[in-house]
């Protein structure tokens, strides 16, 4: 920790803003090699919870990546104040806040959406990826690298959400953000002789439940290994 | 002590700042959540009779959906016997707009049975009353509820819109989002011929009474059960209210 504020205090003149390889790597890493769901197995839960829809992961990951960048952001403002004993506790009341505020400005502005959502929003307090990056990154860096990494972070949650939602939507429902792809039309559910050319496809009930979250994530994670080699030895 | 000065000064300004900040956000922002909450009701209780309406709710645009509200539909507030509270015991209440909308179902059924308050809406159309239910009850995760159009007889459902808390998409959430399923409700009775109470059943492997059953969905047993469950008790808590309108003791 030390170190690394050393080092960055004698680039003198340094902008506060800028955006160059240092800044890409913070973004891009945790898309892949780093990712947060996939790599570090963070996170898992509010996976499990909100991926029976893609609507519903969409808001969450919008959400998160909010929470995620600005709890990093106030953290790394904070963190030459922030007492040593403290600290954990200081960064719930950041998190908790900015959670709040989410919730408040959902009620606000999609009360269905927010009627939907809003337990797991609450939860996102206690998703693990959000205090994980406050203690490893935001409390020992600049306040833009930090932003950067939390939105880095956030965006790799985000697209490992928005995958499994997919999935499970499409195999569980048969649609993508409610609009029907595949399965039987709602007549069938009344009249089963009521057919239409989509309707080979039968509607499959175990991945609306929360277990098939588990098998599509292992599948992803499989997957992502198999693609990308560097990750092998890591584990 | 004096260690400690600095950390605990920390935190209280930490605190107090959030504080601040939530509770600003949150006076800044109760008209609107309130709005909302009064509009989403209301769309719940035009979807009962959407088949009725020129158009979707889904459609209609907040506006709109107000003033459909304040032009075709009334609202009454009624007691466990049946009565409908007067304008000035409304007040007492605070419940000066909407009177209906404002009671929460969910609150009123944790108090016991004769404090108990319930809404009913009356919708006009072409000379013709229909009476609008709220109900509520327990699906497989959470709450579900419902808002029953009955036709003037106060037997034949006229319209039926589900909804519920934290049903499974894809089964037990169908009961709202597939139209079909709420469909098979019109035309069903909640009385027999000789009068008895026998509500509608959510039948598992189809409906064998067309009258009084419906068909279940599939893979949502325990969600229809509660429907069932749900209607069965729910309009019950309206009788005594049918009953005096039917004696003529209640002018509507």
């Amino acid at each position: 920790m030390a170190n690394t504020t050393v080092q960055q205090d004698t680039q003198v003149k340094e902008p506060i803003i800028s955006f160059g390889k240092k800044e890409r790597k913070l973004l891009l890493d945790p898309l892949n090699d780093n990712n947060p769901i996939t790599v570090q197995v963070l996170g898992i839960c509010s996976a499990l919870a909100v991926t029976t829809l893609l609507l519903k992961a969409v808001t969450m990951a919008l959400a998160v990546i909010f929470v995620l960048a600005f709890s990093n952001l106030f953290t790394s403002l904070l963190r030459n104040y922030i007492p040593k004993e403290v600290r954990m506790i200081a960064q719930l009341i950041i998190i908790a806040t900015l959670v709040t505020v989410v919730a408040l400005a959902l009620k606000a502005w999609d009360y269905p959406l927010y009627k939907e959502l809003s337990v797991f929003v609450g939860l996102i307090i206690t998703n693990c990826i959000v205090m994980g990056r406050l203690e490893a990154f935001a409390l020992a860096n600049k306040p833009w690298p930090s932003f950067i990494d939390g939105i880095g972070n956030a965006l790799g949650y985000s697209i490992i959400l928005i995958m499994i939602a997919t999935v499970r939507e499409l195999f569980g429902k048969g649609t993508i953000m409610g609009w029907k792809i595949i399965g039987p039309t709602s007549e069938y559910l009344l009249n089963t002789s009521s057919l239409s050319w989509l309707s080979w496809y039968q509607p499959n009930n175990l991945m609306v439940l929360f277990p098939s979250a588990m098998f599509v994530l292992g599948v992803i994670i499989w997957l992502h290994r198999s693609w990308n080699r560097k990750l092998i030895d890591v584990s | 002590m004096q260690k400690y000065r600095y950390t605990i000064i920390f935190v209280l300004i930490l605190s107090a700042v959030s504080a601040l900040v939530l509770a600003g956000m949150y006076a800044g922002l109760k008209e609107a959540h309130q709005k909302n909450e009064l509009l989403f009701k209301k769309r719940s209780v035009l979807r009962s009779i959407e088949h009725m309406l020129n158009r979707p709710v889904s459609k209609m645009s907040d506006a709109e959906v107000d003033q459909l509200f304040h032009e075709k539909i009334r609202q009454y507030v009624l007691d466990a016997e049946g009565n409908i509270l007067p304008e000035e015991k409304l007040q007492s209440l605070g419940f000066v707009e909407d009177p209906a909308i404002r009671i929460d179902r969910v609150k009123e059924s944790k108090k016991p049975l004769e404090e108990q308050l319930f809404p009913l809406y009356v919708f006009e159309k072409d000379g013709k009353k229909y009476y609008i239910l709220e109900v509520l009850g327990k699906g497989l995760w959470d709450l579900i509820w419902a808002f029953v159009a009955l036709e003037e007889d106060l037997n034949t459902v006229a319209g039926i819109a589900f909804d519920h808390a934290a049903e499974t998409p894809g089964l037990g959430a169908e009961i709202k989002d597939n139209p079909n399923f709420a469909k098979q409700f019109i035309g069903k009775k909640i009385y027999d011929q000789n009068g008895n109470y026998r509500s509608i059943t959510v039948r598992k492997g189809g409906a064998k009474d067309p009258l009084f059953e419906v068909d279940a969905i599939s893979g949502a047993t325990l969600t229809c059960d509660g429907v069932t469950e749900m209607l069965y008790r729910g309009i019950k808590y309206y009788e005594p209210f049918f009953k005096k309108v039917q004696s003529n003791q209640i002018e509507i």
